[in-house]
C-alpha cells in the first residue's frame, strides 16, 4: 500500500524536489558570486593597500598586560606589590617542534624531566598565541646564557615581567591571599580579551575578591619584527591601564602583634574597628608563604602544605569551626533578660552540677564544688555553667536559636574575603533535617553554654561581639576600605551596605550584660581579671574554654595526661572601652587549654597595641 | 533489482579504465574532479606547511584511506544505506554521548574517542548520519511531509548538533544543522513553514541574549566583531586579509607567499589555508579553485536530479549543497565576511577524519548514480 502510494506520487515528488534543487543551486550560486566579488575587491581593488601592508608585515601585535593594583594597609604600608623579574618564555605557535626546542632548553637550563612534563601539560591546556613560562626569576647568568644561544631558540624569549610579591610574606597569607597562574578553568570565567598577556589571577583572599578592580585594562602595541619574530622597534602603542589600588582597613602593626601573640598556637585572631566595621587584624595560624604560589608552586611544596595535619592553607579566621563555649553566654544571658525569664538580679544555686527533672545525668559545672548562689553578674564573671543550664532549659532551644540568629550565629557575615563558612547554630528543625533525629532536652543545656552542636567561626564571633558592643547596631566586617586609580590623589571609599539594627531591646538589658562582661575583666573573681588590671578604661570581655574531647561522667579533665590535640580550645571575645566601644577583639587558640590563662592575655596585648598603651621595656 | 554492472556486459570485452570504473561503481567525472582538487590541495599544503614532507605523507595516507572508504560506499546500494540509517545514527549518537563523558581533549575541546590505534571523531560520523536518517525518514511517506514528521526531523537534526556544540565544535555542529535542514528544505516543505521557522528562530535570539552571562555576551560580541580583539580572532582575520589581498590578480607564485613563510598567518595549513592559496595564486587561482568546487557540486546536483527515489534525490542534494556551504563558510570566514567558526576548506585543509567523511559522502553520490535501474532492463 505504502509502496503504491509513493510510486503513484513519484513523478510529482521528483518535480517538487527538483524545483527545490534548482532554487538551492541558484541561491548558492549567488553566494559564490558574492564571495568571488569579495575576493576581487581584496585582490584587485584593494591590492595596493594590502600589498603595502604585506610588505610592511613584519608588524606584530603584542598585548601589554596591565599592572596589577597595589594593596596597602590603613597606614599606607604596601602589602602586595609588583616586582620585575626576567622569565624564560615559549610561544608554542612560533616553534616548529615543541619537543626538540624543549630538549634544547632542558640541556641549557638543566630542566628536570618533571619540569618538561609540566611545561608540556601547560602548553596543551593553553589556548593559541600565549606564552608559556619555562623558567621564572632568571639569574643574570641565565639571561646571558640565553643571549648566547638565541639563534637556536626561535620562539623562545626572555621577558621582563612584573610579578606579584608579598613583602610581608606569611603575615597576611590568608586574608590578602595570593595570585597564581591563570589556567584553563579561570579562562572560562573571565573576559579572555582582558587577560591577554596576563599570566596571573587572584586565587584566594582579597586578591580574588577584588580581582575585577585590581586587574586593570589590557593594552596593545604594534612592533616591527625580523624574520625570526624578534622585535626591532615599536610602532604604535595603546597603553594598558593599571588596576585600582586597594586600601585595606588592616593595620600592619596590629596584625604583627596578633601573629606574635598567637605564637605557635594554631588558631585565629580577629580585631574589628567598630566605627566602620573594618577588619584591623585577621590572623590564621599556622600560615604559609604566599610568594610560593605566585609563579606556580612546585608540587612537592604544595603537597607538603596540603597534607600537613595542621592545615596551614586553611583560613581559620573565616572558615574554622569552633564551639563558642562560654563566649556564647553573654548572648544567652541577653536572650534570658529579653524574654523575661531572668532579671538582672535573679539568683540560682550552683552546687557544681545540674540535673534535668526526672533524669539522673549530671551536667557538670566547670567548678567541681560549685559557685554557690549566683546572679547574672557572678555567673558571667565566673562563667558558671549551672546558671546557664537552668536558663537554657527554661528558654528552650527554639527561642535560643531565634535569638542567636539576630547576632548572625549560623549565618555568613558577608565579609569581603571569599569562601567564608557559616558555622552552625542548632535548632530542632536543623537536627531533624541534618541527622533525622529528635532534639533531646539535654542538648538544649549544652547549647546554652556554647558546646554541643554549636559551631562558630572567629569572624562570626567578632561580628556578634561587635553587635553587642554597639548595643544592637548591625556591623558587617569588611577588609577593604577604599580604592584609588593609579596615580590619582583621591581615595574612593568603598561603601558597605548598612543592615538593619536589631529589633531589641530594653536598653537596660544591654547594660546589664555589658556590666557583667566588665566584671569578667575587672571583678575580684572574673575569669579574665588580669586583663583589666592595668588598663585605663573598662574592657568588656568573656573567656571561653571549648571542649574538644568528651569527658565521661565522674572522670576528671587532666591536662597532664591529655594529648595536646585533645586539649581544650582557649577563646576570648571582648570590646573596649566598655561604655563607648571602639575596638572588638576575638582570640581562638586551639588546644590552648584555658580561655582565661591563654586567650585573655593575647587579647590584652592586642588592646594595648590598638590604644597605644604598649609599655616600653 | 538488477545490479547495474551486469547491464554493461554488452560493451567491448576488453579491460579498459572505463570498465574498471564501472565495475567498482565509480563515477568517472566526479573522480576526475576530485583528483584534480586533491592534487592541487597537496601542493598548497606543501607550501602552507613550510614544505613539510612528513605532513604531506600523513595527508596522503589519509587521502588513500578516504578513497578506500569512498569505493566501499560506492558499492553499497543506496537502499541498503537507507535500511541502515537508523543504526548508523543511533551508534553515532551513543558515541557522541560517550565522547562528552570520556573523550580525549585536544586544544581545549573534547572531540576525540581514543580507540587504541586511531583517534576518532564521532561528530564526523554524524555529518553523514544526520542527512542519511532525515532523508530516509522523510522519504518513507509521500512528500511534502506533515508538520509532525518535520518536527521529528528537526529533533533528529538538533539533538546531535547540540551535543557537538557542547564539545565545543561550533563549525561541525553548524554544518550538520545545515545538512539536515537542507534535506527538509529539499523535501518540499511549504514556504509558509520555512518563513515561520526563520521568524521563530530570530525571535528566540533576544531571549537567549537575556539569559547569558556578561562574559558570554562579551564573547559573542568579539565573535561578531573580531577586530575588537586584535590578538585573538581579529588577528587571524587581519593577517588573512593581508595575505589574500597581497596576492593580487596572479599571485606571488607557489612557495613564494611571504605571509605564510613569515608565520604571520595562523592555522595556515588547516582552517586558513585558503589565504595561502589567495596569496600564492591570486584571484585567477582562487577563481579556478572556486570553479572546481562549483563543478563538483554541479555534478552532485546533476546526480541528485537523476536519482530514482526521493530518498536518493534528497540525500544527494543535501550532500552536494552542504559541500558548497562548507566552501562558502570557510572562504567567507577567511575573507572577513563571516565570523570565525572553525570550518575547514573541504578537500584541502589538513586534517584526518573530515577528509574521510567528505570522500565517503562522494562515495554515496557515486553509489546513487551507478546503482540506477537501467531503462528497459
Amino acid at each position: 500500500m505504502k509502496n503504491r502510494l509513493t510510486l503513484k506520487d513519484h513523478f510529482r515528488e521528483s518535480r517538487l524536489v527538483n524545483d527545490r534543487l534548482i532554487f538551492s543551486a541558484i541561491f548558492t550560486g549567488v553566494l559564490f558570486a558574492i564571495i568571488f566579488a569579495r575576493l576581487a575587491i581584496l585582490q584587485v581593488v584593494e591590492y595596493e593597500h594590502f600589498k603595502t601592508l604585506s610588505h610592511n608585515n613584519r608588524v606584530d601585535i603584542q598585548p601589554l598586560p596591565p599592572q596589577r593594583g597595589l594593596i596597602y594597609d590603613r597606614n599606607g604600608v604596601v602589602l602586595a606589590e609588583n616586582i620585575p623579574t626576567f622569565s624564560l618564555e615559549l610561544t608554542p605557535e612560533s616553534v616548529h617542534s615543541v619537543d626538540s626546542i624543549l630538549t634544547t632548553l632542558a640541556e641549557l637550563f638543566s630542566l628536570s624531566s618533571d619540569d618538561v612534563a609540566e611545561i608540556k601539560k601547560t602548553i596543551s591546556e593553553q589556548r593559541g598565541f600565549s606564552q608559556v613560562v619555562i623558567r621564572k626569576s632568571l639569574t643574570e647568568k641565565e639571561v646571558a646564557l640565553f643571549s648566547v644561544n638565541q639563534h637556536k631558540l626561535t620562539g623562545v624569549d626572555v621577558v621582563a615581567r612584573l610579578i606579584r610579591h608579598y613583602p610581608h610574606g606569611a603575615l597576611f597569607a590568608h586574608t590578602i591571599g595570593y595570585v597564581g597562574r591563570l589556567n584553563e578553568r579561570d579562562q572560562k570565567s573571565v573576559d579572555r580579551k582582558e587577560y591577554r598577556g596576563t599570566l596571573q589571577i587572584g586565587k584566594t583572599g582579597v586578591e580574588k575578591e577584588y580581582e575585577n578592580l585590581l586587574h586593570g585594562k589590557v593594552g596593545y602595541r604594534h612592533i616591527e619584527t625580523n624574520v625570526q619574530g624578534r622585535t626591532i622597534r615599536e610602532l604604535t602603542r595603546e597603553p594598558s591601564n593599571p588596576g585600582q589600588e586597594l586600601f585595606l582597613h588592616l593595620d600592619i602593626n596590629l596584625q604583627k602583634v596578633a601573629s606574635e601573640v598567637l605564637a605557635d598556637y594554631n588558631g585565629a585572631i580577629v580585631a574589628l574597628e567598630l566605627k566602620t566595621g573594618g577588619v584591623l587584624a585577621m590572623v590564621s595560624k599556622p600560615d604559609f608563604n604566599p610568594n610560593s604560589f605566585v609563579s606556580g608552586i612546585s608540587s612537592k611544596e604544595y603537597n607538603l602544605l596540603r597534607d600537613s595535619a595542621d592545615r596551614p592553607l586553611f583560613d581559620r579566621s573565616i572558615r574554622g569551626h569552633y564551639p563558642p563555649a562560654s563566649t556564647l553566654k553573654p548572648f544567652v544571658a541577653l536572650a534570658g533578660l529579653e524574654s523575661g525569664l531572668i532579671k538582672s538580679n535573679s539568683k540560682t544555686f550552683c552546687p557544681g552540677w545540674y540535673k534535668l527533672p526526672g533524669h539522673d545525668h549530671r551536667y557538670r559545672c566547670w567548678k567541681t564544688h560549685g559557685h554557690g548562689i549566683v546572679g547574672l553578674k557572678e555567673s558571667l564573671a565566673q562563667s558558671c555553667d549551672v546558671y546557664f543550664y537552668d536558663l537554657a532549659n527554661s528558654m528552650g532551644i527554639d527561642q535560643l536559636h531565634g535569638f542567636l540568629d539576630l547576632f548572625g550565629f549560623g549565618h555568613l557575615t558577608g565579609i569581603d574575603v571569599p569562601s567564608e563558612s557559616a558555622g552552625l547554630s542548632p535548632s530542632k528543625e536543623w537536627k531533624v533535617k541534618a541527622k533525622n533525629q529528635v532534639w533531646y532536652p539535654g542538648e538544649t543545656l549544652i547549647s546554652g553554654i556554647g558546646q554541643g552542636f554549636n559551631q562558630t567561626t572567629p569572624i562570626q564571633l567578632a561580628q556578634a561581639t561587635a553587635i553587642l558592643a554597639m548595643r544592637g547596631e548591625h556591623i558587617k566586617p569588611k577588609v577593604a576600605r577604599a580604592i584609588r586609580a593609579h596615580n590619582a590623589d583621591e581615595l574612593t571609599l568603598l561603601s558597605g551596605e548598612s543592615a538593619e539594627s536589631l529589633p531589641v531591646i530594653n536598653k537596660k538589658h544591654w547594660e546589664s550584660v555589658v556590666d557583667s562582661m566588665v566584671e569578667v575583666t575587672k571583678g575580684r573573681r572574673g575569669t579574665a581579671r588580669l586583663l583589666g588590671k592595668t588598663l585605663p578604661f573598662n574592657v568588656a570581655g568573656k573567656t571561653g574554654t571549648a571542649q574538644v574531647f568528651g569527658i565521661k561522667q565522674n572522670q576528671k579533665y587532666d591536662v597532664e595526661t591529655l594529648e595536646k590535640k585533645l586539649q581544650d580550645h582557649a577563646l576570648f571575645v571582648g570590646f573596649a572601652p566598655a561604655e563607648n566601644p571602639e575596638f572588638v577583639i576575638v582570640v581562638v587558640a586551639e588546644n590552648g587549654g584555658s580561655g582565661s590563662k591563654v586567650a585573655a592575655p593575647m587579647a590584652k596585648k592586642m588592646i594595648e597595641q590598638y590604644f597605644g598603651l604598649v609599655a616600653n621595656d | 533489482m538488477i545490479n547495474s554492472s551486469s547491464s554493461y556486459k554488452t560493451g567491448p570485452e576488453r579491460w579498459s579504465l572505463t570498465l574498471v570504473l564501472r565495475a567498482f561503481h565509480i563515477d568517472a567525472l566526479l573522480l576526475f574532479l576530485l583528483l584534480v582538487i586533491l592534487v592541487a590541495g597537496l601542493m598548497i599544503l606543501y607550501s602552507a606547511s613550510d614544505q613539510n614532507i612528513s605532513l604531506i605523507v600523513r595527508q596522503l595516507v589519509r587521502v588513500g584511506t578516504a578513497f578506500l572508504v569512498l569505493i566501499l560506499l560506492a558499492n553499497i546500494h543506496p537502499d541498503r544505506l537507507r535500511d541502515l540509517a537508523y543504526w548508523i545514527y543511533g551508534v553515532g549518537l551513543l558515541l557522541l554521548i560517550l565522547v562528552l563523558m570520556v573523550g580525549d581533549e585536544g586544544k581545549g575541546a573534547q572531540r576525540w574517542l581514543n580507540l587504541g590505534i586511531v583517534r576518532f571523531q564521532p561528530s564526523e560520523l554524524m555529518k553523514l548520519a544526520v542527512p542519511l536518517l532525515v532523508a530516509a525518514y522523510i522519504a518513507e511517506r509521500p512528500l511534502p511531509s506533515s508538520f509532525l514528521r518535520i518536527a521529528v526531523c528537526l529533533s533528529m537534526v538538533f539533538i546531535p548538533s547540540l551535543l557537538i556544540s557542547k564539545q565545543p565544535d561550533l563549525g561541525t555542529a553548524l554544518l550538520i544543522v545545515i545538512s539536515g535542514l537542507l534535506v527538509i528544505f529539499l523535501s518540499g516543505v511549504s514556504w509558509k513553514f520555512i518563513i515561520s521557522f526563520l521568524i521563530s528562530v530570530a525571535s528566540a535570539l533576544p531571549i537567549l541574549w537575556y539569559v547569558m552571562h556578561d562574559y558570554q555576551k562579551q564573547r559573542v560580541l568579539t565573535f561578531l566583531n573580531p577586530e575588537s580583539d586584535p590578538l585573538g580572532a581579529g588577528y587571524h582575520i587581519i593577517q588573512s586579509k593581508i595575505a589574500i589581498g597581497s596576492g593580487g590578480l596572479s599571485g606571488r607564485g607557489w612557495l613564494e607567499g611571504t605571509q605564510s613563510n613569515l608565520a604571520f598567518l595562523p592555522e595556515r595549513s588547516t582552517d586558513f589555508i585558503f589565504s595561502v592559496i589567495g596569496e600564492e595564486f591570486g584571484l585567477i587561482g582562487v577563481g579556478m579553485l572556486l570553479f572546481l568546487y562549483l563543478a563538483i557540486a554541479s555534478r552532485g546536483l546533476y546526480i541528485a536530479s537523476q536519482a530514482q527515489s526521493s530518498f536518493a534525490r534528497l540525500l544527494a542534494g543535501s550532500i552536494s549543497l552542504t559541500f558548497l556551504v562548507g566552501v562558502i563558510v570557510n572562504v567567507g570566514m577567511v575573507t572577513g565576511l563571516l565570523p570565525v567558526v572553525g570550518v575547514p576548506l573541504p578537500l584541502i585543509s589538513y586534517g584526518g577524519t573530515s577528509m574521510v567523511t567528505l570522500l565517503a559522502s562522494f562515495g554515496i553520490l557515486m553509489s546513487i548514480h551507478t546503482h540506477r535501474r537501467m531503462m528497459g532492463s
